[in-house]
C-alpha cells in the first residue's frame, strides 16, 4: 500500500472508471451530450495529480490502487437510517447515489431521476465535475421561487459499502429573497466512493444555510465539489463538519457577484487512525462590499493527516471587501500532521483581508486549572477540545443542525478513533 | 488538616523548597509571607499536584491522605483548593458549566449526588450575589475578558461554590483595589468554620488586616524561618523582610 505509485497508475485508474462509462453510458440518464462531452475530457484529463499544485497535499493514490467499479444491487439501509440525526425535517435519500422516494418524506417540489448538471459546475474546470458529470445517475434539482421560505431540507447520502463509486449531481436554485436550510449528510459503511457536485444559486438577498456532516464509512473515500453563486445581498452560508472516510477532499467555491453578498465557509476536521481530510476553499470577491469568512478548526489523533487550502481572490471592481480567514489545529498526537495553505489574490487595493494559521497542543495550563477544580483529566480535555471548536459552530444558528453537530463530535470524542 | 513534613521541591534541577514543615490545624487560617522567589507559589503548585512540582523529599497529608500520591482531581475532590495568583482564562467554556461540572465531578468522586441545573443556579447566584458578581459573570467565557479583580473574585465565587476543606490563596489580593480586597477578604471570612483551614499566601500585611490569621509563617529561601502570630505580619510590614531574613540567617 506504501509503494510509491507513478502518475500512470492515477491514469490506469481513469481508464477503468472511462470502460465503466462506456459500458453503462446507454442506460444512464439525462443530456447524453454533456456526459460525453464530460468523458471526453476526463478520458485527456484522468484524476488530478500529485504534481498538481492543488493536489499537493492530497495524494489520490490510494483511491487509484481500488478498483470500485462493482455494480450496485439494492440492499437494506435500516441500519445507516438509523444513523441519521434526529432532526425533524423533510428529507431526501439516495443510497449509492440513487434517490430512494420510498425513504424520502418531502413536501415540496423536487425534481429527481437524473443529474441536476445546472450551469455553474463545469466539467472543463475541474477533473473531479468531469468524472461526476460521465457518470453521475442522479440528483435533486430545487427550486426555490422567490420571496419563499422553504425551512430546513435533509440532503442525505448512505452507501452501502458494495465497493462501488457514485457522483450524485445536485443543482440548488434559491430565487430573490429565497430562504433553505440544507442540512447535507453522508454516511455509510464498507469501502465505495462518493464522489458528488453540488452547485447552489443564491438569488438578491436570498440566504441559502448549508449544514454538512460527512460521516462516509472509515474505509470509503470522499470527494465533493460545492459551487456556489451569490448574488447581491444574498448569503452562502455553511459549516462542514468531517469525521468520515479514510481519504477525504471537501472542496468549495464560493463567488459573490454582487455588492454585500457574503460567504461563511466555516469547519471542523476531526480525525484519527490514518485518515486524511481535506477542506480545500476558493472565495472570489467580484463584487464591492462584499464579505466572507473563514473558520476552520482540526482535531488530529493518532496518525492522521489534515489539511487545509484557503484561496481568497479580490477582483479589481471588489473594492471594500472584508476577508477573513483562520485555520487552527490542535494536534493531540505526536504522528499527526496539518498542512494549512492560505492564498489571497488581491488585485483591488481598498480592502480588508486577514488570514491566519496556529497549530499546537492542548494548554497544560488550561489542563491543570480544570483538574484543580476537580475535573479529571479525560474530562479536562474534553472540556477544551470542544471550546476549541465552538468558535466554528457558534454561528450555527439552526437549533437542530447544531445539536446534530454537538451530538456527531460528542460521537466521534466518546468513540474509539482507531 | 493539613501537615507538612520536610518538603523538598527541585525545579530544572534547582532546589526551591529545601525542607518545609508546617502544621495547619482545622478551622485555622495560615499566612505564608515572603519575599520574591522564595519558594511560596512553589509551594501552592507542589500541594495543588501540578506538573512538573512533584516533591523530591518529605510528605504532605491532608486529612491522613497521602496528598503527594493524589491526582489534582483527586486532591480537589478531597477538599483542596487553589485560588491561582493568575487565573487562567477558558476561550470556549462557559463559567457556569464550568463550575457545574466541576462541582459534580467532585461530588461523583465523593459518592454524592449530582446536583441539577436548577439546584446549581439557585447556589451559584446566591454566591454571586454575596460577593457582589453581576450574574452576567456566570455567563461568560471563563476569565476571558474579566479584569484583574473580577479574575479573583471569580477565583473566590468557585471557592464559595465549591466549599473546600483547605484553600489555598495564593497572592489573591495582587492587584486588587480596596474594594475588591475587602470583598475578597469577607468572601474567604464567609467560609471560616471549624472545618475550613485556610493558608493565604501573600506579599503584603494589607489582605491580612481584613483576613485576620491565627498564624504567620515567613517563607524564605525555600525554608520558614520564622512562625508568629498575627503582630509578625505587622512587624513584616514596618522592618521589612530583610532584618527578619538577616536574623534568621
Amino acid at each position: 500500500m506504501n509503494m510509491p505509485v507513478s502518475p500512470s497508475s492515477l491514469q490506469s485508474s481513469a481508464q477503468a472508471y472511462l470502460a465503466r462509462y462506456d459500458r453503462l453510458k446507454s442506460d444512464l440518464p439525462g443530456e447524453a451530450t454533456i456526459r460525453a462531452r464530460a468523458a471526453a475530457l476526463f478520458a485527456q484529463t484522468g484524476f488530478p495529480g500529485p504534481r498538481e499544485e492543488e493536489w499537493r497535499y492530497t495524494p489520490l493514490r490510494s483511491l487509484a490502487e481500488l478498483p470500485l467499479h462493482a455494480p450496485i444491487a439494492p440492499c437494506d439501509v435500516g441500519s445507516l437510517i438509523a444513523r441519521l440525526p434526529a432532526i425533524v425535517a423533510p428529507r431526501l435519500v439516495f443510497v449509492d447515489g440513487k434517490f430512494q422516494a420510498e425513504l424520502s418524506d418531502f413536501n415540496q417540489p423536487v425534481t429527481t431521476g437524473a443529474p441536476a448538471y445546472g450551469r455553474i459546475a463545469q466539467p472543463d474546470a475541474h477533473k473531479l465535475v468531469a468524472l461526476n458529470t460521465m457518470l453521475a445517475e442522479d440528483g435533486v434539482a430545487l427550486s426555490v421561487p422567490a420571496g419563499v421560505d422553504a425551512g430546513t431540507l435533509l440532503l442525505v447520502s448512505l452507501g452501502s459499502g458494495q465497493a462501488s463509486s457514485f457522483h450524485p449531481r445536485h443543482s440548488i436554485i434559491l430565487g430573490a429573497g429565497a430562504r433553505l436550510t440544507l442540512i447535507d449528510i453522508a454516511l455509510g459503511d464498507g469501502i465505495y466512493l462518493n464522489n458528488p457536485v453540488l452547485s447552489a444559486t443564491v438569488a438578491v438577498d436570498a440566504t441559502l444555510v448549508h449544514l454538512r456532516m460527512q460521516q462516509d464509512a472509515a474505509t470509503a473515500f470522499h470527494l465533493s465539489t460545492v459551487y456556489a453563486e451569490v448574488a447581491a445581498g444574498g448569503i452562502y452560508d455553511s459549516f462542514a463538519l468531517t469525521t468520515g472516510a479514510r481519504l477525504a477532499r471537501m472542496e468549495v467555491h464560493a463567488s459573490l457577484n454582487g455588492p454585500t453578498a457574503a460567504a461563511h465557509l466555516n469547519a471542523a476536521q476531526l480525525l484519527g487512525g490514518n485518515q486524511h481530510a481535506d477542506f480545500t476553499t476558493v472565495v472570489r470577491h467580484a463584487a464591492p462590499n462584499t464579505a466572507s469568512r473563514q473558520t476552520v478548526k482540526n482535531v488530529l489523533t493518532g496518525k492522521s493527516r489534515g489539511v487545509f487550502q484557503g484561496k481568497i481572490e479580490v477582483l479589481r471592481i471588489a473594492q471594500k471587501t472584508d476577508g477573513y480567514q483562520m485555520n487552527q489545529a490542535l494536534l493531540l498526537s505526536p504522528d499527526a500532521e496539518m498542512d494549512c495553505k492560505p492564498q489571497l489574490e488581491i488585485y483591488a487595493d481598498d480592502v480588508k483581508c486577514s488570514h491566519g494559521a496556529t497549530i499546537g497542543e492542548l494548554d497544560g495550563e488550561q489542563l491543570f486549572y480544570l483538574r484543580s477544580r476537580g475535573i479529571p483529566e479525560a474530562g479536562a480535555r474534553s472540556i477544551l477540545v470542544r471550546a476549541f471548536l465552538s468558535e466554528a459552530l457558534d454561528p450555527i444558528a439552526h437549533v437542530g443542525g447544531r445539536a446534530a453537530m454537538e451530538a456527531a463530535i460528542e460521537t466521534w470524542w466518546e468513540g474509539p478513533r482507531l | 488538616m493539613l501537615e507538612i513534613k520536610n518538603l523538598t521541591t527541585e525545579i530544572d534541577n534547582k532546589e526551591i523548597l529545601k525542607g518545609i514543615d508546617l502544621v495547619v490545624p482545622d478551622g485555622e487560617i495560615h499566612a505564608i509571607m515572603g519575599p520574591n522567589g522564595s519558594g511560596k507559589s512553589t509551594l501552592s503548585y507542589v500541594l495543588s499536584g501540578r506538573d512538573g512540582y512533584e516533591a523530591t523529599g518529605g510528605s504532605a497529608t491532608f486529612d491522613g491522605h497521602d496528598l503527594l500520591a493524589m491526582e489534582p482531581e483527586a486532591r480537589a475532590a478531597a477538599g483542596l483548593f487553589l485560588a491561582f495568583q493568575y487565573p487562567v482564562e477558558l476561550p470556549g467554556v462557559n463559567n457556569a458549566n464550568f463550575l457545574r461540572t466541576a462541582l459534580n465531578a467532585q461530588r461523583r468522586a465523593r459518592g454524592e449526588a449530582e446536583l441539577d441545573a436548577v439546584a446549581f443556579l439557585k447556589l451559584s447566584r446566591a454566591a454571586a450575589k454575596r460577593l457582589s458578581m453581576p450574574d452576567d459573570m456566570l455567563k461568560r467565557n471563563v476569565n476571558v475578558g474579566f479584569s484583574g479583580g473580577e479574575k479573583k473574585r471569580n477565583e473566590v465565587l468557585q471557592m464559595a461554590v465549591l466549599q473546600p476543606k483547605l484553600a489555598i490563596l495564593d497572592e489573591t489580593d495582587s492587584g486588587l483595589d480596596i474594594d475588591a480586597l475587602k470583598i475578597v477578604a469577607d468572601g474567604v471570612n464567609a467560609q471560616r468554620s471549624p472545618n475550613f483551614s485556610a493558608l493565604v499566601i501573600t506579599h503584603y500585611q494589607r489582605l491580612l488586616d481584613y483576613i485576620v490569621p491565627d498564624r504567620v509563617h515567613v517563607l524564605a529561601g525555600g525554608r520558614i524561618i520564622r512562625s508568629g502570630g498575627p503582630e509578625l505580619a505587622h512587624l513584616l510590614e514596618a522592618e521589612g523582610y530583610a532584618s527578619v531574613v538577616a536574623e534568621a540567617a
